[in-house]
Formats: structure tokens, C-alpha cells, sequence
């Protein structure tokens, strides 16, 4: 009930093309995100699975059906866009049963799903007010209260929270995880934010230039990175990646040791170089290490503090077998 | 936000434009409602200089009471509601056909928008000639031409031929106002429609009209107020025959027809108590909407 698989599918605007051929099945069930740099055609793939795009080559099946040609309202997936786009003259009441209207649901189901939607969601008192009375919060749940009642077999989130404030955005990631847990439906979710992608994902797919770069589960991609872009996209804050003579003493044109895989002494170490700007989080604290002769900025990551003034000397070593590899291509080597 | 002294320059700099509109409005204003309360025949040798008789509510008597009143009130509400319809609704068509990306774009809205910049005089003297002429016109021809017998328009449908020439004319006003609407609405709520399952008219009807709202009493409201003053169409094509005569007309005829300047006065006041109550009505329509 919500298996979608894209079968060489492109995308070109005029003789731009977007994305090159592209395969890809999400399955039934699973919390998929495409994360990327913007600009790299997330949200178009996004669109074209829900069909307010055509695609110009190839195939899209939705549950095993072939949906390429089929209007977007009758591929049954639901959209929760960037802006919302709750139509500001009607009430959240009348937001959340317009999909139901256009669809003929008798009216007794319709009290009932917008009844449970807004239970769901905390939405019962402002059933009755208009958008526009509503927060940033209460707007996206009104959207995804919309997309909730039409019981979508798989819902698409293009990029939700980032109008929300930091605070919040961390609450609604919660409560889309819980949704998904609870729903136990196909979600896709585009964004920019790494940490959305981690925190949330069943399936994360990196996407650079229309291209997937890689597809797995967060933890993979954390530990496994195919190639240099995806090692330097996930992960916060980035891997340091290094090339030259310290890259190749380990037979690799590229090097990458993330900022918590790197041990800090005062007397000694591997690496020598001098304290930058020192971040303190409580938790942790993330160390600009200059001047090691390996690139511009080495970061460091340690759990609790440490006592080092900027300017103070340091010496970095890193833990070999957390060390990642790369050829001349950037592809990893295992 | 203003300081005092920011504040009370604002006050001295505006004083200008405030006294010269004030005088503007106030002195014919009261020059009016003076007259109307007067016997004030020129070519009777009344005159100012000589003094003028007082004679009370009489001229606004004998302007409701006149046989020509309410078929002006007829023709002038036929005429402003005509107009409106017409405007409105075609206007609403033309702009989401203009909002189509097509190629020619720019050129063709300037030439819609073109009648709006023709003089009220010259448009209804190139209508009155060019196509409802019963000999010369074009649609005489074109009626000819499908061998049926040509209408004599400004006679025979005199009010709808009014409407007509009117609607040309405020028509790319109307247009252009809900074209700027339409292209406010938010493209990602269509597409939300859309995925919801709203075909293209539902579309239209739950998303796009609720959308122009706002646009659509805007220009309600300016094109009443402007509608109720209209005076060079009929003026040059009919001269308020055949039904033609709304209330601006009327006064007009009392006037300088019949120089009657105290009865047009009086008449001139029932005018500007009309546009007072349409404007009131409109005034919270609009701030009705203006608040959602």
C-alpha cells in the first residue's frame, strides 16, 4: 500500500536537464529522505513523483501500478508543502475536509476523520478559526491534517519546517516521526538539513546535481560514506577531509577523520597545531585546530571541556581504524 | 515610530494640499446646497446681485415629484449594475486568460488595457458612428450582411447600447486590477488543490473567486462611484432620449436645458446624498474584507 519505484526517470527544463536518468524504489512503509544541497533537484524529484510535474523520459509505478500518465490527484499521495498552503478563506475545519469535499466522502465520515485528525494533532480548539489566527506550528499541523484525512497511500513532505523557529522545528520533527510511527505509512520528505535526515529517516538518499550519490539508512551513510561528498555532507559538524602527502602515507588520494574520531593531547600526537576558536555546547566542544601544515582548519570534537585558550599549542591524533579512504575518484575504498 | 517635531512638520507640510482640497469640495458644496433652497431663474431675471427668493423645500418637492425622477433613477441603477456585471465577470475571464503565459504577452496586455486611455467623448463618438450607425455602422453591415434588417441601436436598445459602450470602456480598469490579484495568489495553494482532487472549476469556484474577494469589491466600489457620474457617453450618442436619462443627466437638464438653477441644485443634493449611501454600504463591505 504505498510502494513507489521510479524506473529511469528524467527531468530536463528547455535542454537543461535536472535530472539525469534515475532509479529508485521506496518501499512500502518507509520514512525516505532525500537530502541535498539546494538546488540539487530534491524538490523536483519530489514534484514528479506527485505528479505536478511531467516527466520527460521514463517511468513511475506507485504499488506496482504504473502511474506516469495519471493525474496527480488520482495517484493518491498526499503533499505537505514548504509554504503550507492552507487556503487562507477557510476555516482549519474546512482546510482539513476540502480534500474529502473534492472526493464526495459522505458527510458522517467526514466529521469522523476531521474529529480524529484534530484529536491527533491538538488541533479541537481552532477547528473554527481561519489560517491566518493560526502560529507557524499550528499552520503546519493544519497541513498535515489535511493530507492526513484523505488516508494518502504515501504522504511527500517538501522541506515543512524551514519556517518553523529552531525550537520548534525540533518539536515538529518529533511529532512527524510519531505520525509516521503511528500511521505506519510511506513518507517522503525532502530537506536541507542533514540532521532532519538523520534524525528522521528510514531511508536517507544524498542527492548532488540530480545525481544519487547514496542511499541508506543514516547509519550507513554515517559510517560508510560512498564517496567524498556524501562523507562531507553527513555529519555535523562536517569530516575533515585531507589530501596530499598525509593522505597518501595511507595509500589514498583523500583522507576523512570526523571531529570525534580525533584523540587531543598537550605534549603529544600525531598532528601538531595551534587552537582557533573553541565552541562550547556543555555537552561538547568543537576545537578550530590551525596551522597543522594538513588544511586550512582541522575540527575537533570532545565531549565535555578542555582547558585550551585560543593561540595554545595541541597535538591531534587520529584513530586509525575510524579513518575513511578515498581514491583519485572520491570513491571510497574498503 | 514619529516624533513631536516630526509629527507637527508632517501637519504644516500637509496644511496646503488639505485647505485647497477642503475649498475644493466645501464651496461648491455650500454654493449648492444655497441655490437649492432659492428660485434662481437666469432668463427670468433672477440674479445674485438683485437678490434671490427664499422658497424652502419647493425645488426638492418638485424635482422628486417631476414625472422624469424616477425613470432617471431606473435608468441610472439599469446603467451602474449593467456595467458592473459586465466588467466583473468578463474581467475575471480576461485575467485568468492573461495570466496564461502566451507568447506576445506584454504587447497584448497594453492593448487590452488601450480603452481605458480613450476619451469618454471620442470612445462613445466612434461607437455611435463606426458600429451602431443603422446605414454606415459596422454592425449594420454585419446584420446586412446575414440579410436581417439593422438595428437602430441608440433608439431601439437605447439602455443596453449605453451599457455597451460603458463596459468597453471600464472593462480593461476591472481587468487590470484582478489581473494584479491573480497573480498574487500563491501558486503552491493550486497545487495543493490540485493534489486534494479539485478539478479545474472547483478550482476556480474554492480557490481563485475566494482569492479575487477583495479585488472584485475594490473595483465594485470605484466603478460605482464613477459609473453614477457617467455624462459624455449618453451626452453624445442619445442627449437622454429614449430612456437614456440617469440623474446626473437630469440635472444637467434642469440646469442648463431648462435654467433652472435652484431645481438642479436640489437635485444635485439627492445625488450626493445617493453616492453617500452607496458609498457607506460599499465603504463596509470593504472594510469588512479588508480585515480578514
Amino acid at each position: 500500500m504505498g510502494q513507489i519505484q521510479l524506473n529511469q526517470v528524467t527531468k530536463s527544463f528547455g535542454d537543461v536537464q535536472v535530472i539525469p536518468p534515475l532509479d529508485l524504489t521506496i518501499e512500502d512503509g518507509e520514512f525516505t529522505v532525500f537530502v541535498g544541497p539546494s538546488g540539487c533537484g530534491k524538490s523536483t524529484l519530489l514534484r514528479l513523483i506527485a505528479g505536478l510535474e511531467d516527466i520527460t523520459s521514463g517511468h513511475i509505478a506507485i504499488d506496482g501500478k504504473d502511474a506516469t500518465d495519471v493525474p496527480p490527484a488520482k495517484r493518491g499521495l498526499a503533499m505537505v508543502f514548504q509554504s503550507y498552503a492552507l487556503y487562507p478563506h477557510m476555516s482549519v475545519r474546512k482546510n482539513i475536509a476540502f480534500p474529502m469535499r473534492m472526493a464526495g466522502v459522505p458527510e458522517d465520515e467526514q466529521k469522523r476523520r476531521i474529529e480524529a485528525a484534530a484529536k491527533a494533532l491538538n488541533l479541537t480548539d481552532y477547528l473554527d478559526r481561519r489560517p491566518g489566527q493560526l502560529s507557524g506550528g499550528q499552520r503546519q499541523r493544519v497541513a498535515i491534517g489535511r493530507a492526513i484525512v484523505r488516508e494518502p497511500a504515501a504522504f511527500l513532505f517538501d522541506e515543512p519546517l524551514s519556517n518553523l523557529d529552531a525550537a520548534l522545528r525540533v518539536g515538529m520533527r518529533l511529532e512527524i516521526s510519531e505520525l509516521h510511527k503511528r500511521l505506519a505509512t510511506t513518507m517522503i520528505y525532502v530537506t536541507h538539513d542533514q540532521v532532519e535526515a538523520m534524525t528522521m529517516a528510514d531511508k536517507i538518499v544524498v542527492l548532488r546535481a540530480g545525481n544519487i550519490e547514496q542511499v541508506g539508512s543514516p547509519l550507513e551513510l554515517y559510517h560508510e560514506p560512498r564517496n567524498t561528498f556524501v562523507a562531507g555532507f553527513i555529519g555535523s559538524p562536517k569530516m575533515n577531509l585531507f589530501d596530499g602527502a598525509e593522505a597518501q602515507k595511507h595509500g589514498a588520494t583523500t583522507i576523512g577523520i570526523r571531529p570525534e574520531h580525533i584523540d587531543v593531547s598537550k605534549t603529544e600526537g600525531t598532528w601538531k597545531g595551534r587552537v582557533g576558536v573553541a565552541e562550547h555546547l556543555g555537552s561538547d566542544t568543537f576545537i578550530h585546530v590551525h596551522d597543522t601544515g594538513l588544511v586550512d582548519m582541522v575540527t575537533v570534537r570532545i565531549t565535555g571541556d578542555i582547558a585550551a585558550r585560543h593561540g595554545d599549542e595541541i597535538y591531534l591524533s587520529p584513530q586509525l581504524d575510524k579513518l575513511h579512504k578515498f581514491d583519485a575518484e572520491g570513491l571510497a575504498i574498503r | 515610530m514619529a516624533t513631536q517635531h516630526s509629527r507637527s512638520a508632517a501637519r504644516l507640510m500637509m496644511a496646503p494640499a488639505v485647505v485647497l482640497l477642503l475649498g475644493w469640495m466645501l464651496v461648491p458644496l455650500t454654493m449648492t446646497l444655497f441655490f437649492s433652497f432659492k428660485k434662481y431663474l437666469p432668463l427670468r431675471g433672477d440674479s445674485l446681485a438683485n437678490g434671490l427668493d427664499w422658497v424652502g423645500f419647493e425645488n426638492y418637492v418638485r424635482f422628486v415629484t417631476s414625472s422624469s425622477f424616477w425613470p432617471s433613477i431606473y435608468a441610472t441603477l439599469v446603467i451602474v449594475g449593467g456595467v458592473l456585471a459586465i466588467t466583473v465577470t468578463l474581467g475575471v475571464l480576461l485575467a485568468i486568460l492573461l495570466n496564461q503565459p502566451m507568447w506576445g504577452q506584454g504587447i497584448v496586455r497594453i492593448l487590452v488595457i488601450a480603452p481605458f486611455f480613450v476619451m469618454p467623448t471620442v470612445s462613445a463618438l466612434v461607437w455611435k458612428n463606426m458600429f451602431m450607425d443603422p446605414v454606415n455602422g459596422l454592425l449594420a453591415h454585419l446584420w446586412k450582411a446575414f440579410g436581417a434588417a439593422p438595428v437602430e441601436w441608440l433608439s431601439q436598445a437605447s439602455l443596453p447600447s449605453l451599457i455597451l459602450i460603458v463596459s468597453w470602456q471600464w472593462l480593461p480598469f476591472a481587468t487590470l486590477i484582478l489581473l494584479t490579484a491573480i497573480q498574487s495568489l500563491d501558486s503552491e495553494q493550486l497545487e495543493a488543490s490540485e493534489m486534494d482532487g479539485a478539478q479545474p472549476l472547483s478550482r476556480f469556484f474554492y480557490i481563485i473567486l475566494p482569492h479575487l474577494g477583495r479585488a472584485i469589491t475594490i473595483v465594485i466600489l470605484i466603478q460605482t462611484i464613477f459609473l453614477l457620474a457617467i455624462f459624455a457617453e449618453i451626452f453624445v450618442t442619445t442627449g437622454g432620449a429614449f430612456g437614456t436619462k440617469t440623474l446626473s443627466y437630469l440635472i444637467f437638464q434642469r440646469v442648463l436645458e431648462s435654467q433652472n438653477v435652484g431645481l438642479g441644485s436640489a437635485g444635485g443634493v439627492y445625488a450626493i446624498i445617493l453616492a453617500n449611501i452607496v458609498a457607506i454600504f460599499l465603504m463596509r463591505i470593504v472594510g469588512k474584507n479588508l480585515d480578514a
